[in-house]
């Protein structure tokens, strides 16, 4: 492929060239989904893509979560790679039976001799004021099943290469795209080799203390770093990218660092993906922290209405306020 | 005991003169096309109709919308797979009760809805079992023991669904019909004109799944035979629990056509199911096949039908014995001699012998198996996992050693 710069590229625009890449690239990858055709989906991240490689490869489906995964596998089955969206985190209820007892085992269960190249994207977490069930994050409930790989694109770039790479891969992959920065804009090197699916990225070097988030919280954390310079400390900013699996050595390396590591997901943080970080990052940096690893997350109630979002969510002073307290010990 | 000795008790049954509703001859018009069944028929049967080509008492009788015209050795044929299923079922209840098995799914009662099926697929068609068909995987060319590993507890599926065209068993009921909805979807993408199938109960049609797999099969107008083997019981309950109205005219509320057959007879399964896969084939998208049939037996070795179901009911159904009428037909018609009868008496032995030497020397898997095929292209916490698990396991090796187990994998 020719060596390429797109510019400037919303995070929703990155994963449409990336679609359109991908269905370009192989005869085999189909995207399916609710609304996925001529609408272009309900965020336009399919826009155009109907019309430019037809019915048969952007599919339109009926509106029914376990059948839209369900027909996937047996598509995938048959040797395509078919990418499904879900139109709302909330909605993928409906589909957790198929993703979790037939999706994710389905290699296991053939001993190897099946592969199941499906990629899963939902739209995920809160702060556009949605209704009901539109901004929920439910990473963690995927990332606890084996056989499952759960990726969230922080920037426009990693949108567009994290979503070829998912494509790309023999397992199941699901995809949570942040919907609150659909629209933030950044650079997309088409021509750049990207790094591995699975790698983490410091996003921001820091020598005091470790922020680790992925998806929607890294701009928070970048945000809350670059507002905690200004008070004369340096926090690193690590995007994890990936929550399953997660890159441990890189938040390790850091954390070896600073000493002090807070983790941020807009996930409740009981049983979420920080407290699987915490309990990792114990076991391998006892004797490098500085103080217990926190976390900053959703509480354990139902996302509240729209009109609360901006309290429930992290933000930039609740991540401050997590950071005041572990350089505190 | 033997399958044949199975049929003679059979035969003792039926004549007794009892005609149950289900023996009725009765034809069910394929929706598509125009019957004048009923008329010629006369009085109106009290049960839905259901496709028949064969009574209870072997005698052939004929559909106006389902022929078939077989040779005798194809007829021989279709014999010989259900007595060998069967057998090859009651050696796997009995491994079961040996202990070599955990647990066994029998379909007792079900060979004719599962070969007649089975013997009217092509090599290219694609079948999507839940865990009861034995007889359809071995029409597939299916291992008999490869089925055996998952019950024994040595595998979860254990083997390649692409060698025979035959995907694993599915025991989460009613999730592989959209399964095999996806694959037809992906035939029709291919240009190909294979079918496939999808085998559920009674039971899974209540699953949302397999409403949804309908909605999906008809949207896409899918080459998919949904293949519903109504063996009256899911479990304790019995089909009213689970449908309002026969279950093959829910396929009408989706688009499509349905049609009962009865379910014990394999010569109008085979007719049916053919008639089914050239409807997929050729282009007119799903039809739905309820084979009406009954499990003989237990739903599992763990059940025990006793507390939910009376014994006189399961006597009625033996006078319908798929085996059995297909047998009398054959004797009565002079298609099968004795030779024939004493050689498959004697094949039916040897598979039996060839099975319980399979499952008894079947090795139990070696212990890092538990990390293996969990990802295509790994995972990093997979192999953290594998290697601190092996270290572990590691530091017994002096024990073991000294306990005279060493080298089995740990």
């Amino acid at each position: 492929m020719a060596a390429k710069s797109s510019g400037q590229l919303p995070v929703a625009k990155a994963i449409n060239e990336s679609l359109r890449a991908s269905l370009e690239a192989d005869p085999k990858v189909l995207v399916m989904g609710e609304d996925v055709g001529k609408l272009g989906g309900v965020f336009r991240v399919t826009d155009g893509l109907q019309k430019d490689f037809g019915e048969d490869r952007v599919i339109d489906t009926p509106l029914a979560e376990s059948g839209i995964v369900g027909t996937a596998i047996g598509l995938a089955l048959r040797g395509y790679r078919p990418v499904v969206e879900i139109q709302f985190d909330g909605f993928v209820f409906p589909a957790y039976d198929q993703i979790v007892t037939q999706l994710a085992k389905m290699h296991a269960r053939a001993l190897g001799k099946v592969k199941m190249p499906v990629v899963i994207r939902i739209p995920y977490g809160g702060g556009i004021g949605a209704v009901e069930h539109h901004s929920e994050s439910p990473e963690a409930l995927f990332a606890h099943v084996a056989g499952l790989k759960c990726v969230s694109p922080s920037n426009a770039n990693d949108a567009y290469w994290m979503m070829r790479q998912a494509i790309e891969s023999d397992d199941p992959v699901i995809f949570f795209e942040p919907k609150r920065r659909y629209w933030d804009k950044g650079v997309v090197d088409t021509s750049a080799i990207p790094a591995p699916l699975h790698e983490a990225h410091v996003a921001r070097p820091g020598t005091d203390l470790t922020l680790a988030a992925y998806g929607p919280m890294v701009k928070t954390c970048l945000e809350a770093a670059a507002a905690a310079e200004e008070e004369g400390r340096s926090l690193e900013v690590v995007d994890l990218r990936s929550m399953s699996p997660i890159d441990f050595d890189t938040v390790q390396r850091s954390v070896e660092k600073t000493g002090r590591l807070v983790v941020v997901h807009e996930a409740p943080v009981f049983y979420g993906s920080g407290a699987e970080i915490a309990a990792r990052i114990t076991e391998r940096c006892f004797y490098h922290l500085e103080s217990p690893v926190l976390r900053v997350g959703g509480f354990h109630a139902p996302y509240p209405p729209a009109r609360l979002e901006e309290e429930y969510l992290p933000g930039l002073d609740r991540v401050l306020d997590a950071v005041d307290r572990s350089l505190a010990y | 005991m033997t399958v044949e000795s199975t049929a003679a008790r059979g035969t003792s049954r039926s004549s007794s003169g009892k005609r149950t509703a289900a023996a009725k001859t009765a034809a069910k018009k394929a929706p598509a096309k125009k019957s004048a069944s009923r008329a010629k028929r006369g009085s109106a049967p009290a049960q839905p109709e259901l496709v028949q080509l064969l009574t209870p008492e072997g005698e052939r009788v004929e559909h106006p919308d389902y022929a078939i015209d077989l040779k005798p050795e194809e007829l021989r044929g279709l014999y010989r797979d259900m007595v060998l299923t069967r057998r090859f079922d009651s050696e796997a209840t009995s491994l079961q009760r040996q202990g070599e098995l955990g647990l066994w799914a029998s379909l007792l009662g079900q060979e004719a809805a599962q070969i007649g099926s089975g013997r009217a697929l092509r090599d290219d068609d694609y079948v999507f079992p839940t865990y009861r068909e034995h007889g359809v995987a071995w029409c597939k060319g299916v291992d008999p023991a490869n089925l055996l590993g998952m019950f024994r507890g040595v595998n979860n599926g254990g083997w390649d669904p692409n060698s025979n065209n035959f995907h694993l068993y599915t025991i989460v009921i009613g999730s592989q019909a959209l399964h095999a909805t996806g694959y037809a979807m992906g035939v029709t993408k291919d240009g190909a004109d294979s079918a496939v199938v999808a085998y559920f109960g009674d039971g899974a049609s209540s699953q949302g799944d397999v409403a949804e797999a309908f909605t999906f099969a008809a949207v896409y107008n899918a080459p998919v035979v949904f293949f519903c083997q109504n063996n009256q019981w899911a479990i304790s309950e019995p089909t009213e629990k689970q449908s309002r109205v026969p279950i093959y005219q829910r396929a009408a509320g989706f688009g499509f056509p349905g049609v009962r057959v009865d379910g014990n007879d394999v010569l109008a399964v085979l007719a049916v199911t053919r008639a089914a896969l050239e409807h997929a084939r050729s282009g007119q998208g799903p039809m739905l096949v309820e084979a009406f049939t009954y499990r003989m037996g237990a739903h599992t070795t763990s059940d025990d039908p006793t507390r939910y179901r009376a014994d006189d009911e399961r006597v009625a159904w033996e006078a319908k014995d798929p085996i059995l009428r297909l047998r009398t037909y054959l004797e009565n018609e002079g298609l099968a001699d004795e030779a024939f009868f004493a050689g498959l008496e004697k094949e039916s032995e040897e598979l039996g012998v060839s099975v319980r030497e399979k499952i008894r020397t079947m090795p139990d898997p070696d212990t890092m198996a538990i990390f293996e095929n969990v990802y295509a292209d790994g995972h990093a916490l997979i192999d953290e996992e594998r290697a601190q698990f092996a270290e572990y396991l590691a530091s017994f090796a002096d024990a073991d050693e000294t306990a005279g187990t060493a080298g089995r994998g740990h």
